[in-house]
């Protein structure tokens, strides 16, 4: 569903991603891990069109997505979820939600998302739905990014760093959030520097240092690499 | 008393012209970072069409109000387009410069095209008029700025707050990255917004040419009370603009009957204390 191949990119002279590949197939929850500033965030970016590769390429259902815009690319069906809950601070959660709406687009299978069905599963926004996104607590900040980006109907998130900052309870909350939205059909692609909570929602793993991919392999193959782990992950 | 009345309604007035020039500098600045100094240009340049319009072709000063915010619609939509976005991913510096050096340059035209001398544009008929307001007879026009402020203000409140557009242009002043990949054509929505804020830049000049004198320094005039507006009012802040509308016209008015030697500096006075106080402005969010 998601191929990409050999992308570099740059922020002005600085050459932070050397050639990323990595694969998504229909329906996985995949988990991209490394240590802090090793291109993870600007992998996504990358995919999602907010950075643009300077070479490299990016397909998603057979289409090339480098040097579109990030809207003409969230349009094909890809949905951003960035670190740093970045909410509408002025905008009242419900705005926030309607925001999320893209015009004519379906869910690839099921039920579409809506603003009844986001208010159906996660009341505490129903009950929060007039105050300004602001204002909210940082969990709720997180859930209202996922769902607001769910509201367009992606077939594909790209989610950065859900659970960052957040209470153990709450990450529990947000983790459970991300596999019923993956249940309903939709596949993600998730960056998480908690290990522990990454091992256990994740089908598949990448582990990348310094802006390569260095690992690729299920759950199984990763607790198997000890050495991969020690040389690239916070242990 | 009645002094005080007419002193009053001039502040209203002018805050009336403040308004209808900040609005536009403050929406666009809000939303693509970008302080424009060819805002007050554009400005000038609607009153100048306007004196070509209503002094040399038509006599209809209606026709001019309703013309020159369509030119300077196109003039912004171009400039946005084939400029700024250009410059765009130069940075903000850059984005700066090219503001800079196009009020430069529609100065410098200005000047060959219509010359380095003061116009007159004068309206004629209802507006010409006068109005009696609780005994004090009032120039109708001055009453009429007021009125247009208050419209155009009302008209942009709606859309910003109850309509679908709306939620989308306070998305993007928020976070204009965050709304493009949310799914909307965001380059679309800062050209349109651009060529808003010119158009409406234009509309002001034409409303300014029979109040003021119509001159190729009435840029530079309007502009730093513009830019005092916006940093009390809080940059990108609808509300914003229109409180520090009212208190910076309130304020040169009474500040030229009270202190006449002290007005400007009052309104300097002002900006820093703001500033000091609550740096992000009146109703600016804080970061
Ligand atoms: N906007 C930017 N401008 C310049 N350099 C940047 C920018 N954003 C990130 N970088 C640099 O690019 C490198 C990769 O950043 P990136 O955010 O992709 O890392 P990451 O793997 O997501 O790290 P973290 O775990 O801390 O989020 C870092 O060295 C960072 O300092
Ligand atoms: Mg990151």
């Amino acid at each position: 569903m998601l191929e990409v191949k050999g992308v570099h990119s740059y922020y002005g002279k600085s050459h932070i991603l050397h050639g990323v590949s990595l694969e998504l197939k229909e329906g996985e929850l995949v988990c991209l891990l490394g240590r802090n500033g090793v291109g993870k965030s600007t992998t996504l970016k990358s995919i999602m069109g907010v950075v643009r590769p300077a070479a490299g390429s990016v397909r998603f259902r057979g289409q090339e997505l480098c040097g579109k815009e990030p809207y003409k690319i969230a349009r094909l069906g890809l949905g951003y979820v960035p670190e740093d809950r970045r909410i509408f601070r002025s905008l009242t959660v419900h705005e926030n939600l309607l925001m999320g709406i893209k015009s004519g687009r379906q869910s690839a299978e099921g039920e579409a998302w809506s603003v009844e069905k986001v208010y159906r599963l996660f009341p505490r926004l129903e009950e929060r739905k007039n105050n300004k996104g602001g204002h909210l607590s940082g969990g709720e900040q997180q859930m209202l990014t996922v769902v607001r980006t769910l509201m367009g109907n992606p077939r594909l998130i790209l989610v950065d760093e859900p659970t960052e900052g957040l209470a153990p309870l709450i990450v529990k909350d947000v983790l459970e959030m991300l596999i019923t939205v993956r249940q309903s059909g939709v596949t993600v692609l998730m960056v998480e520097q908690n290990f522990n909570a990454a091992i256990k929602v994740a089908d598949r793993f990448y582990i990348m240092s310094k802006g390569a991919i260095v690992f690729s392999g299920n759950r199984e193959e990763l607790m198997a690499a000890e050495e991969v782990r020690k040389n690239y992950l916070e242990v | 008393m009645s002094e005080f009345l007419v002193f009053f309604l001039h502040g209203l007035a002018y805050a009336g012209l403040l308004f209808l020039v900040s609005a536009g500098l403050t929406l666009v600045f809000g939303m693509m970072n970008v302080l424009n100094f060819a805002h007050a240009a554009m400005y000038m340049l609607g009153a100048y069409f306007s004196y070509t319009i209503v002094m040399q072709l038509t006599g209809q000063f209606w026709m001019s109000l309703m013309i020159c915010p369509v030119i300077l619609f196109v003039i912004g939509a171009v400039v946005e387009r084939f400029l700024l976005r250009r410059v765009h991913r130069y940075g903000h510096v850059q984005e700066l410069l090219l503001t800079f050096g196009l009020a430069y340059i529609i100065t410098e035209l200005v000047k060959w095209y219509w010359g380095n001398y003061p116009l007159a544009i004068n309206v004629t008929g209802f507006l010409n008029g006068t109005v009696s307001i609780f005994g004090i007879i009032y120039p109708m026009y001055r009453i009429f700025i007021f009125v247009c402020a208050i419209l155009v203000g009302g008209v942009m409140a709606l859309v910003l707050y109850k309509t679908r557009l709306g939620i989308i242009l306070r998305a993007a002043v928020n976070d204009s990255e965050m709304t493009n990949t949310l799914g909307v054509n965001v380059p679309l929505v800062f050209m349109g917004v651009f060529a808003f804020g010119a158009a409406l830049s234009g509309f002001a000049g034409v409303i300014a040419g029979p109040l003021l004198s119509t001159f190729p320094g009435m840029a530079q005039e309007i502009l730093l009370d513009a830019f005092v507006v916006i940093v009390v009012g809080g940059f990108g802040s609808l509300g914003g603009a229109i409180l520090a509308s009212l208190i910076i016209g309130e304020l040169q008015s009474f500040g030229v009957l009270l202190f006449p030697k002290l007005s400007m500096a009052l309104v300097y006075l002002l900006m820093a204390a703001v500033l000091i106080i609550k740096p992000s402005g009146l109703f600016g969010e804080e970061s």
